[in-house]
């Protein structure tokens, strides 16, 4: 412990000048020195706090409540006050899993040592990198310098304890993707109730994974997983493409199919009345004279037909011999 | 002015003298301290912060930590009681809570260390050696618990699936209860024993990346058959509706002409059969003019209608 330091030293050589000079009845010399001592004095006496910090005051090591805030303050000179600066504002931040150069109380460390951080067993008993960020700040300066004695390694160690804690909670799956938030949140007050049992005196502000990966040797694996479910989803929805490209038209083919046959019926029922009204109407006429009509519709259609056919021939049948032929169509007909 | 500043002169030189001679001596609020005389302790610990006199030149002040001290362990190689080897890492917190004795019988931090070393090292071997490796990663049977309700989407070793009565957090008590009995002989209380990191040994960790892609790659090939199992499906579906919409339709549509058939049937007959014969008559004439044409070959009896008067007049013979 040493109290002040040079200005011990500088006071000492001060005092015997003083002396000297004294016995001499000096006039202007011992103004000076007094000059002198007075402004060591004042430097060692006033110190300053900045906006974002308060200042934890001990005389003689004793604590003197309560923290001073910003500004220019005094205290009592050459070491019977001290004054250590927190900063309560500042939010201070370590990282997990990322190479970052840190003194601590181990210093096993090799240079691929933050894989060592970073992997860790999940519920399955299976291996995951995992990297995460904790942001915390000073609540209680007065706890934070006299209860513990590394409170940034504290914040470490506790950290590591409880994320691997929760992860060793949760299956790989669930720390991947969906149980991120839960397992931040979890970590977050699990972590602040030990370092508050510690009195650290130190707030956590986040907890938050970060990235999260299978280890490198097992990573393609997990990649073809996540294809092969790509990879159903893709295929179940081209199945679903050709059935929505089938079942619609299909249905309107047989919404034709059927409007089809409704017109069929309608033409058949419709030629069919059609020719019945016909022939009732040609009936009523025939009845009033049945054999003349008969023998003129036969006979016109005889007309009508004879001359179409290539050949025709005229049977007696009383013969029973070989028939002599009249060809009708080269006669020109009926004498 | 100038007496003043004599006096004030030598208040000052009286403090220093003071401060140098070893009479005062302060204790901060982080340490506490035991006075030696000769290197044997007086009296009891002092705790309590501030400005504390003790006898010059005979007697020294030895400092110890009050604050909350951390111990980091070195990892040891521990097989658990399903014979997995794992790497555990403690880590513990301690504060010296009788000075005197922990001067006496550790004499310093580094000596202390050497003894929580022993002490924790040994109480955590114990520990994991008696319970599975689960216990000792998980807390609870969430997992357990959520793979049945999920069902068969999570991808979980048996193993894992194990439930668990003690957890992690269980055996870090059992631990720290242990380690406990043992510190107060040093003066030391051990506040927390925390399991910092469990790892498995460089050739487990082997076996367990091989299981890790197994389990994956049996995953992916059960993702992708499920999708064909779905397309299957979707396609089989299709294929029966499509028969279904083609197979109503031809229904519907045959019923339709059928009735319409009928009706038509229907028709002629009421209104043929107002004079059959007639019909019969017409139907045939219209069947002489469809079909008669250039290649047919007429055979007409003498006796026919048509030939009837050509007799009657007596013309052939």
């Amino acid at each position: 412990m040493e109290y002040g330091g040079n200005g011990q030293d500088d006071l000492e050589r001060m005092i015997n000048l003083g002396k000297q000079k004294l016995s001499k009845f000096g006039g202007v010399v011992p103004l000076i020195v007094v000059g002198l001592f007075i402004l060591i004095l004042l430097k060692s006496a006033i110190y300053s706090i900045g906006p974002d910090e308060v200042g934890v005051v001990r005389r003689f090591g004793k604590y003197i409540a309560p923290p001073v805030g910003s500004g220019l303050h005094m205290k009592l000179p050459f070491g019977i006050d001290k004054v250590i600066p927190v900063k309560v504002e500042r939010i201070f931040k370590q990282e997990f899993g990322v190479r970052t150069l840190r003194s601590g109380v181990r210093t096993q460390y090799s240079t691929g040592s933050y894989l060592d951080e970073s992997l860790m067993l999940t519920g399955d008993l299976n291996i995951l990198d995992v990297r995460w960020i904790v942001q915390f700040r000073v609540k209680d300066p007065v706890q934070l310098l006299f209860n513990t004695r590394d409170p940034e390694d504290n914040v470490r160690d506790i950290s590591e304890v409880v994320m691997r804690r929760f992860v060793g909670n949760y299956s790989v799956d669930e720390v991947l993707s969906t149980k991120r938030e839960e397992i931040d949140d979890l970590a977050h007050i699990e972590m602040q109730k030990i370092l508050d049992k510690y009195e650290t005196g130190i707030q956590i502000v986040t907890v938050k994974l970060q990235d999260v990966n299978p280890p490198d040797e097992v990573k393609p694996a997990f990649n073809e997983v996540n294809e092969a479910k790509q990879e159903r989803e893709r295929v179940i929805n081209q199945a679903r493409q050709a059935y929505n490209k089938i079942i619609p038209r299909a249905k309107g083919e047989a919404e034709q199919t059927i409007r089809e046959a409704e017109g069929y019926a309608l033409d058949k029922i419709n030629r069919a009345k059609g020719e019945a009204e016909r022939f009732s109407t040609v009936l009523a006429e025939y009845k009033k004279a049945p054999d003349i009509t008969q023998k003129r519709l036969y006979l016109e259609t005889m007309m009508e037909v004879l001359p179409n056919a290539k050949e025709k021939y005229i049977i007696d049948p009383k013969q029973s011999s070989i028939l002599p032929l009249l060809n009708l169509g080269q006669k020109g007909g009926v004498k | 002015m100038k007496k003043l500043l004599n006096v004030f002169i030598a208040l000052i030189i009286l403090i220093i003298l003071i401060a140098m001679s070893g009479v005062m001596y302060v204790v901060d609020e982080t340490k506490q301290v035991v006075i030696t005389q000769f290197g044997k302790p007086v009296g009891n610990p002092i705790t309590n912060a501030g400005l504390h006199f003790k006898k010059p030149f005979i007697q020294k002040a030895r400092y110890f930590e009050k604050r909350l001290l951390e111990w980091d362990g070195d990892p040891n190689q521990i097989p658990t009681n399903d014979k997995k080897y794992i790497w555990v890492d403690a880590t513990a917190r301690w504060k010296i809570v009788d000075a005197l004795k922990f001067l006496q019988s550790v004499n310093n931090e580094m000596g202390a260390h050497a003894r929580i070393d022993d002490i924790i090292n040994s109480a955590t071997r114990d520990t994991i050696t008696r319970h599975l490796l689960v216990e000792t990663v998980r807390n609870s049977n969430r997992i357990v618990d959520e793979v049945k309700e999920v069902g068969k989407d999570v991808i979980i070793t048996d193993e894992a699936l194990e439930r668990i009565e003690v957890g992690r957090n269980k055996l870090e008590e059992i631990i720290l209860h242990d380690a406990k009995e043992l510190a107060p002989k040093y003066g030391i209380e051990l506040v927390d024993v925390r399991i910092k990191r469990v790892n498995y040994v460089e050739d487990v960790r082997r076996k367990v990346y091989d299981r890790m892609i197994s389990e994956r790659k049996r995953a992916a090939e059960q993702y992708r058959s499920e999708g064909q199992g779905r397309r299957a499906e979707i396609d089989g579906q299709r294929g029966k509706e499509l028969k279904l919409i083609t197979s109503e339709a031809y229904r519907q549509a045959e019923g339709l002409k059928g009735k319409a058939d009928a009706e038509v049937i229907g028709i002629y007959a009421a209104a043929y059969n107002q004079d059959p014969e007639f019909y019969s008559f017409l139907k045939t004439l219209e069947t002489y003019k469809k079909t008669i044409d250039e290649n047919s070959t007429i055979i007409l009896t003498t006796d026919s209608d048509y030939y009837k008067y050509l007799k009657g007049l007596n013309l052939i013979k």
